[in-house]
């Protein structure tokens, strides 16, 4: 109980104490020290109650209290946001819900009592061990990142102080939506990270950042409206306010409803398609927020609520529409993944698909399916994270972050190369995370009859090899043009890099364990049938002696290569070399560079049209889905 | 599986894809109205190659090669021993995109091209060959091949479209005109040899391998659709497969090499088609 | 066993050519003559070459470029001059452009002579060449 509780205060109160300090390296110290003790404190809490979980129930009529009070000013902090930036559906959507919030709080929740308020089970506990380790590690890179990118960005107002109270606070709030039971203060705890990330994507205060904020805001409060109408009509109609009450009801039209108010709110957070539009906008944000709010948090929360509704859903005709809707997002967020350069929207693009590929998982609702979402969002969270921290120095280490010219990054920083490739490999490669959750997603997809699903999968699965292996490709064609640009990685950066790196690593050899200790017994708890790990023992053998050759391999060459010297020769250019492999001599004898350019194949897979096209499509399906619960109604 | 069958199956299969190759060539050239090199010709190149010089344009290309040939190997292992064909053909794509890494690795202007191409061809022919994977789970509740294969009715009475998509896409595999684009097994092409160009000596001979390695694996996914319990079934399976491979070289000299548009775009359009047709007939029963 | 005898992979460049020995070359693996018999393939990448085959005179634009195809074939390798003019620059030896024959640049190990060459005379080139190669594998082997 205690030790909840204080890793639910203990990042706030961190967030405010460096909110107050500062000075700058005081501040740094605080944030590191604030970053291992949230690290360590996770660790306490699943140690202690990971065996046998914990239920709580929360008889103090403050704790609403506060957080009604905390409701309102938030709401009046945004209704005027929106006047002034003249976005008035804003001011609307927070004036609606909180008004709704409110008049349900004082005039229909009386008799309606909240047996627990807290429940901490397995799926907790991995969502409460990704948060603290992944986001804490990103909070001490921001450290070292932060100094940098204000070194680079000299025209940004620098206010480092309000940078890392936010992340520490937006830790907090996941730790409470992971963490409640009760719908409201989930509900709490959601609209806290709205906020919080429109605060971090509008940091630089630019034109373009404030934009894209007010998007994210305007679509996460979208989501929140969903939600409060969620929770008013469940308060209404069934008298509970428990998450866990909620999922044993027998799935019938009526309960659909609300089920499905609360999947739109989770699409939204999500960034699902027709939603994405916000976290494409979040890359303006410095490089530590996207890698927190797109690996570990905020859009994990989204299909963390999927995975919960996961056995409302399955067999209804919400859960297939919501499944449809992944499926599209995976489909074509992969595609269009393909034809961008920059390496952050990359990340965006394959952040939307990997998310689709949870949803379809989790909403596909069988013990498979789900158990293969819950790793999907083990291993995303940590491959992802390594991937946006290392894009964010690999950016500080070349000068930007194009793909096309991270061929210079081998021979500025061959560490960093090598971790990024480490990161790509964790998203797409055989005997990696992803690739095993994928695998297990097609079997359970199969069986339970989602056919086309399966074949959007088997294209979107060879898009996103085409994207992934494209970068990899540049990352080792080393390019040496003398750059000179390097500056050393602080350790404040490399630490959380390599430490990830190790993470991904790991996180392959120990998912049987992972499956053993933690998925199955919480997928026999839920379904109440035992869950058995969906993978055979042979492939599994099989699959770990991939891995051990894939880390065996590059050392066992060291011998054959040490006796083994050969004549070094020029590349072939038609005998036009100049010697140096980077020029040619081209007419009239006059050196020409050779230059390489990668595939992006806009006429197929162009961002404008595709994006357009499924948007128009998701939003058929979800119109398709209010239909249906009307249809069902009646 | 011992260790006699591990290793039967690393010696024999190369011996019988290069047996295979050097068919190819004696009836490409009979097409073509020549007499052809002596059936052994494959095996005569490979030696060759082992005795040469092997020289290298930097210290890291030829390493993802050989990374290639042992993921490539252990697809095959997992294939003929019966193992589970979707773990199979993510091996595959494991030593196919180690192979491209080798081309980008090389830094040249045709291997880089190449690799582009062959990452093409993959992103081409990976949606079918998964499709395949999944009609025969399909077709016989389980991805492991000796439970297809031991089944009372060949999966080809389930999954004709999807056997047709796939033998479509094996002419990427087999790289075999149209679909030859990253590098071609005739003497020329537009960018020299594709993403082999810099490879030489012991480092080109284990590309042959590799391919000796992939034509076998290619024919395994033919094999898998007429086998049966029965054991006459086998031999109808082979001469399947054999008649599969003599199509594909008829395709290859009568046709004329493609443009990646026209190779991606046929690829998705006939698994689009042969695929998804054929699993959504096959999952309403 | 020999398998470098078995195998002869060619590049063929044509230096200051009239075109007329590269049309032979290119008879030979018609199906008339059909090199492909003794496993001869036309590679076009000096790094899968064993022989080299010029036609034509070196002129002084491309000395450099058959030094560098030269320098970029992996041993053991043979050049083979098909035609007068590369074996000695043969009518265009006097041109103001024209160094001359191959030999002026790199050491060439079997000549052919003829304008243009036969595809009889190629192929017998090639397979002289062939004995030149097994030669120069045993010389290889001592080196090393």
């Amino acid at each position: 109980m205690v030790a909840i509780n204080v890793l639910l205060l203990f990042p706030l109160a961190v967030a405010l104490a460096i909110f107050l300090v500062k000075n700058d390296a005081a501040r740094s110290m605080l944030v590191r020290i604030g970053a291992v003790i949230t690290a360590l404190l996770t660790l306490v809490v699943v140690g202690i109650f990971f065996k046998d979980g914990i239920r709580l129930s929360s008889s103090i009529e403050e704790i609403d209290l506060i957080i009604v009070v905390v409701e309102v000013i938030i709401a009046a902090y945004i209704i005027t946001l929106g006047i002034r930036s003249k976005r008035y559906v804003i001011s609307i959507f927070s004036f609606l819900q909180t008004a709704a919030m409110l008049v349900f709080e004082f005039g229909f929740k009386e008799g309606i009592t909240v047996e627990t308020a807290i429940v901490f089970d397995k799926l907790t506990a991995i969502m409460i061990l990704v948060i603290g380790l992944v986001g804490s590690l990103i909070c001490i890179y921001a450290v070292g990142y932060m100094k940098d990118y204000h070194n680079h960005h000299k025209e940004y107002k620098e206010r480092k102080s309000f940078f890392f109270s936010i992340l520490f606070l937006f830790l907090s709030a996941m730790f409470g939506i992971v963490l409640s039971n009760n719908l409201m203060w989930m509900y709490f705890c959601w609209e806290i990270t709205t906020l919080c990330s429109f605060l971090l994507i509008g940091y630089t205060q630019t034109e373009e950042a404030k934009n894209n904020a007010l998007k994210a805001l305007v679509i996460n409060l979208g989501g929140g409206v969903a939600f409060a109408a969620a929770i008013i009509f469940i308060g209404m109609n069934y008298h509970t306010l428990e998450l866990s009450v909620l999922i044993q009801m027998k799935p019938d039209a009526v309960l659909m409803i609300p089920v499905f108010l609360l999947s739109i709110a989770a699409l939204t957070k999500s960034a699902q398609l027709p939603f994405s539009s916000w976290l494409l906008g979040a890359m303006v944000a410095p490089t530590p927020t996207s890698a927190l709010l797109h690996s570990a948090t905020m859009v994990k929360a989204g299909v963390y609520l999927i995975i919960r509704l996961a056995p409302l859903l399955g067999p209804t005709s919400v859960g297939r529409i919501v499944t449809l809707g992944g499926g599209v997002t995976f489909l074509t967020c992969s595609l269009m993944a393909i034809s961008q350069s920059d390496a952050k929207k990359i990340l965006a693009y394959s952040t939307l698909a990997n998310l689709g590929l949870i949803v379809i998982c989790a909403s596909a609702g069988t013990q498979e399916s789900l158990w293969a979402a819950i790793l999907l969002i083990i291993f995303h969270a940590v491959s992802k994270s390594l991937l946006f921290i290392s894009v964010g120095s690999a950016e500080h280490q070349i000068g930007n972050r194009n793909v096309e010219n991270m061929d210079l990054l081998m021979g500025v920083s061959r560490k960093l190369a090598f971790y990024m490739m480490i990161g790509i490999a964790g998203m797409f490669l055989a005997p990696f995370g992803m690739l095993v959750s994928k695998w297990v997603a097609m079997k359970a997809l199969i069986d339970s009859k989602n056919v086309i699903i399966v074949i959007i999968l088997a294209y979107g699965s060879a898009a996103t090899l085409f994207y992934w292996a494209k970068w990899m490709g540049k990352l080792v064609s080393k390019v040496n043009m003398g750059h000179k640009n390097h500056h050393e990685l602080s350790l404040d950066e490399e630490l959380p890099i390599t430490i990830l790196a190790f993470l991904v690593v790991i996180s392959c050899f120990t998912f049987p364990l992972v499956s053993r200790f933690a998925l199955e017994p919480y997928l026999t708890e839920v379904y109440k049938k035992t869950a058995l790990i969906p993978i055979e023992t042979s492939d599994i053998k099989l699959m770990l002696c991939m891995l051990s050759m894939l880390i065996l391999l590059p050392i066992s060459f060291i011998p054959v290569y040490k006796n083994d010297k050969r004549r070094k020769v020029p590349i072939y250019m038609a005998g036009e070399n100049t010697g140096d492999n980077q020029t040619f001599y081209g007419a009239m004898g006059v050196k020409q560079k050779v230059e390489m350019r990668n595939w992006y194949m806009e006429e197929f897979f162009g961002a404008d049209k595709l994006t357009f096209l499924s948007n128009v499509l998701c939003t058929a399906i979800l119109v398709m889905g209010i239909i249906l619960l009307i249809g069902g109604l009646a | 599986m011992n260790l006699i069958k591990i290793i039967a199956i690393i010696i024999l299969t190369p011996l019988v894809g290069g047996l295979l190759t050097g068919f190819d060539r004696i009836i490409s050239a009979r097409l073509q109205g020549r007499q052809g090199p002596p059936l052994l010709q494959p095996f005569y190149d490979v030696l060759k190659l082992t005795e040469k010089e092997s020289i290298e344009v930097n210290s890291m290309h030829r390493f993802f090669v050989y990374v290639s040939l042992v993921f490539v190997v252990f697809t095959t292992l997992i294939m003929l021993s019966g193992g589970d064909i979707l773990l199979a053909i993510f091996a595959l794509t494991l030593g196919s995109v180690f192979f491209v890494l080798g081309g980008y690795a090389s830094n040249s202007p045709y291997n880089t091209i190449g690799s582009e191409r062959e990452l093409l061809q993959i992103m081409s022919y990976e949606p079918m060959v998964l499709l395949t994977c999944i009609g025969l789970y399909y077709a016989q509740k389980s991805f492991f091949i000796k439970d297809i294969i031991s089944a009372t009715k060949p999966s080809i009475i389930y999954l004709p479209g999807v056997f047709l998509g796939l033998v479509f896409v094996l002419t990427f595999k087999l790289r075999k005109s149209p679909f030859d684009l990253s590098m071609s097994h005739h003497g020329h092409q537009e960018i020299v040899k594709g993403i082999t160009t810099e490879y030489s000596g012991k480092d080109l001979a284990v590309i042959e391998v590799t391919h000796w390695y992939e034509v076998i694996i290619s024919l395994t996914l033919v094999y898998v659709f007429f086998a049966t319990v029965s054991p006459i079934s086998h031999v109808f399976a082979v001469i399947a497969c054999l008649l599969v491979y003599l199509f594909e070289i008829i395709i290859d000299n009568s046709s004329a090499r493609v443009k990646w548009q026209h190779a991606l775009r046929s690829a998705w359009v006939v698994t689009g088609v042969m695929g998804t047709v054929n699993l959504l007939i096959l999952s309403f029963f | 066993m020999d398998g470098i005898k078995k195998s002869p992979w060619i590049l063929h460049y044509d230096g200051t050519s009239c075109n007329g020995c590269d049309i032979e070359v290119l008879a030979c693996l018609t199906p008339l003559y059909d090199v492909e018999r003794f496993g001869i393939i036309n590679t076009g990448n000096p790094k899968h070459a064993d022989v080299f085959l010029i036609t034509g005179s070196v002129n002084e634009q491309n000395i450099p470029v058959v030094k560098q195809l030269y320098e970029q074939m992996p041993e053991p390798k043979v050049v083979v001059a098909v035609g007068i003019c590369a074996t000695s620059g043969g009518i265009f030896a006097e041109c103001y452009n024209v160094a001359g024959g191959v030999d002026k640049v790199i050491p060439v190990d079997v000549y052919v002579p003829g304008c243009a060459a036969r595809p009889e005379a190629i192929i017998d080139g090639v397979v002289k060449g062939l004995e030149i190669l097994g030669e120069k594998k045993k010389n290889v082997g001592k080196r090393k």
